[in-house]
């Protein structure tokens, strides 16, 4: 292990603070709590801790082991085998971006195909290499959105149809700043239209921020809505799933200035939420302004094709004091399963999974709207996922789901409470007609039960 | 290095040229010769803004450094040259011409007087 300090070097230090030993840096924390015993079991050996671990996993049920109907931002899509193959070759398993870029071809070439794609899926003119996860690129808008206008602007507008991890996020990203987070207070009408936001929308907007489809797998134009925040020189976001924009308008289209999303549904297996992806694309004229790296194609002193860095985290080298972002990261491994995964099944096959998510999500949803008792929440056309109304609570009926195998929808009321007996439910490529039938079937009981 | 005559200059190789009460702002060559090749040019500030002698104006990267740009004075943003971010290089290309960054109100002329002459500003980058 290497330790950086001397015991002068220590010395010296905490003479600095005035104090006398480390152990007083603690002493505004109650003493019973400053070095409590910690009750553990007598130790056992590496063999004897792999079976009780193994024993305690056998206890998880995963995507893998139940029929899963649950989404909210992560999806259960098939990953085929070559992507994982190929992220762990050793050239690529390093998923940091290396510190002399140009001696990694290979990665750069990756990083750069990964632009490309989700420039060309989301309709934008520049993408980023990625950011953690589709909650923190929104943030990472955010960031963006406030220093563009150099602080001179401090409102932006979140639709209450993000995801609310997301603006969860957003709400600790920009805590403690002058930014004012506002149209998503808890009694916002989620059944309005995208428009209804427009009044809110002034001179002192930064970035307005939107969903799509949004947390209810509702589809919206947004592009009525980006003409309003454009008239008074603010910025909209988009957060997108990309396996939507296989069929549906991208949001380039609908004039966003910024696209986010969380890239997990494209290979990226459920993992218990994590490892993720988070997209980031934007126009051309903000490229300076967006956090992260950005790699380009061009041509080596023999005129041969070659990537380079063209943009590098500021964060990391020249200006960091002045940089968006301080995230100096990124979900390289992810994005490079990304790009295998887009690659793999290019444009035609991306839009043959989305239309088997929408068409399956359309029989599930006409027939549990069939079902007494139950209906759908939203007339809005949607994705692959869709709320509907209960006859009992969203656990009980999770409850009764899972004694089937069955992994049910997400509880809505966990983030509204308008929407008591609500389940947000989403159908994948994975789900065949028999396990959407027999869902349907254990829907039917609890009314009759 | 080129030091026009007629312009005055802070040491952190700034430079104004002063008509009146109006100042128009740049970099010197000397300090675009250190940068180098500069990739990227932004105007931080917006007409009518106030700004005050030490207060960051604009940003300018190279291939090697990014800096920021002070205002040698304070004064009133009349101006800021619009060109600049489309076609940064200009900074090294004609640096007290079509580089000009801001155009700004003087709130107090006879502060100029404190700022270098070409002679001393020549001293001082000589002896860095």
């Amino acid at each position: 292990m290497f330790i950086p300090h001397t015991d002068a070097d220590r010395a010296a230090m905490l003479h600095t603070v005035g104090i006398s030993k480390l152990e007083d840096l603690f002493k505004d924390v109650p003493e019973k709590y400053r070095f409590p015993t910690l009750n553990l079991p007598p130790a056992q050996t590496e063999m004897e801790i792999a079976t009780e671990l193994q024993e305690i996993s056998l206890v998880n049920e995963s995507a893998h082991d139940l029929v899963c109907f649950l989404g909210a931002g992560a999806y259960n899509h098939y990953v085929p085998a070559a992507v994982d193959a190929i992220i762990r070759r050793g050239e690529f398993l390093t998923a940091y971006t290396p510190y002399q870029p140009e001696l990694s071809q290979g990665t750069l070439q990756a990083i750069f195909e990964y632009q490309s794609n989700v420039a060309a899926l989301t309709g934008m003119e520049v993408c980023n290499a990625s950011h953690y996860d589709g909650a923190t690129a929104v943030a990472e808008a955010v960031n963006m959105a406030y220093a563009n206008f150099r602080g001179k602007r401090n409102k932006i507008i979140l639709s209450p149809t993000v995801h609310p991890q997301y603006r969860q996020t957003v709400r600790t990203y920009t805590e403690g700043s002058p930014i004012d987070l506002l149209g998503d207070d808890p009694h916002s009408d989620l059944k309005a239209s995208p428009d209804g936001l427009i009044p809110l929308i002034d001179t002192d907007t930064a970035l307005v921020v939107v969903q799509y489809p949004d947390f209810f797998g509702r589809i919206n134009d947004y592009t009525k809505l980006a003409e309003a925040v454009h008239s008074v020189g603010a910025l909209i976001a988009v957060s997108v799933n990309p396996i939507a924009l296989g069929l549906l308008k991208d949001p380039g289209s609908m004039n966003a200035d910024i696209v986010t999303g969380e890239g997990q549904p494209l290979g990226i297996p459920l993992s218990f939420g994590g490892p993720y992806l988070g997209l980031f694309a934007t126009r051309k004229e903000f490229v300076r302004k967006m956090a992260g790296r950005l790699t380009g194609e061009t041509v080596d002193n023999r005129g041969q094709r070659a990537y380079v860095l063209t943009l590098t985290a500021r964060e990391q080298h020249i200006r960091r004091e002045k940089a968006t972002s301080n995230i100096c990261t990124n979900e390289g491994l992810m994005a490079l399963a990304s790009t295998v995964y887009m690659s793999l099944l290019g444009k035609n096959g991306l839009r043959q999974v989305a239309e088997l998510c929408f068409h399956k999500a359309h029989y599930a949803a006409e027939r549990i709207a069939n079902l007494p008792g139950y209906s759908l929440w939203s007339p809005t056309t949607f994705f692959n996922e869709f709320v509907i109304r209960c006859p009992a609570p969203a656990a009980e009926i999770n409850d009764l789901l899972l004694d089937h195998d069955i992994l049910g929808g997400y509880d809505l009321s966990q983030d509204y409470p308008e929407l008591g007996n609500h389940l947000l439910i989403a159908v994948t490529e994975m789900n065949t007609r028999d396990q959407i039938d027999r869902f349907v079937e254990v829907l039917s009981e609890v009314n009759h039960g | 290095m080129n030091i026009p005559e007629n312009l005055k200059y802070s040491e952190s190789n700034e430079w104004i040229n002063i008509e009146g009460r109006t100042g128009t702002i740049g970099i010197s060559d000397y300090a675009q010769d250190q940068l180098s090749d500069i990739v990227f040019a932004e105007v931080i500030v917006s007409e009518g803004d106030i700004v005050k002698k030490g207060d960051s104006i604009a940003t300018i990267e190279s291939v090697k450094a990014a800096a920021d740009v002070y205002s040698p004075v304070n004064g009133k943003i009349l101006s800021v040259n619009e060109e600049l971010g489309g076609a940064p290089e200009v900074i090294n290309t004609d640096p007290y011409g079509a580089a000009w960054i801001v155009k700004i109100e003087l709130s107090n002329p006879a502060e100029t007087d404190t700022l270098l002459d070409a002679a001393a500003y020549d001293k001082v980058i000589q002896s860095h």
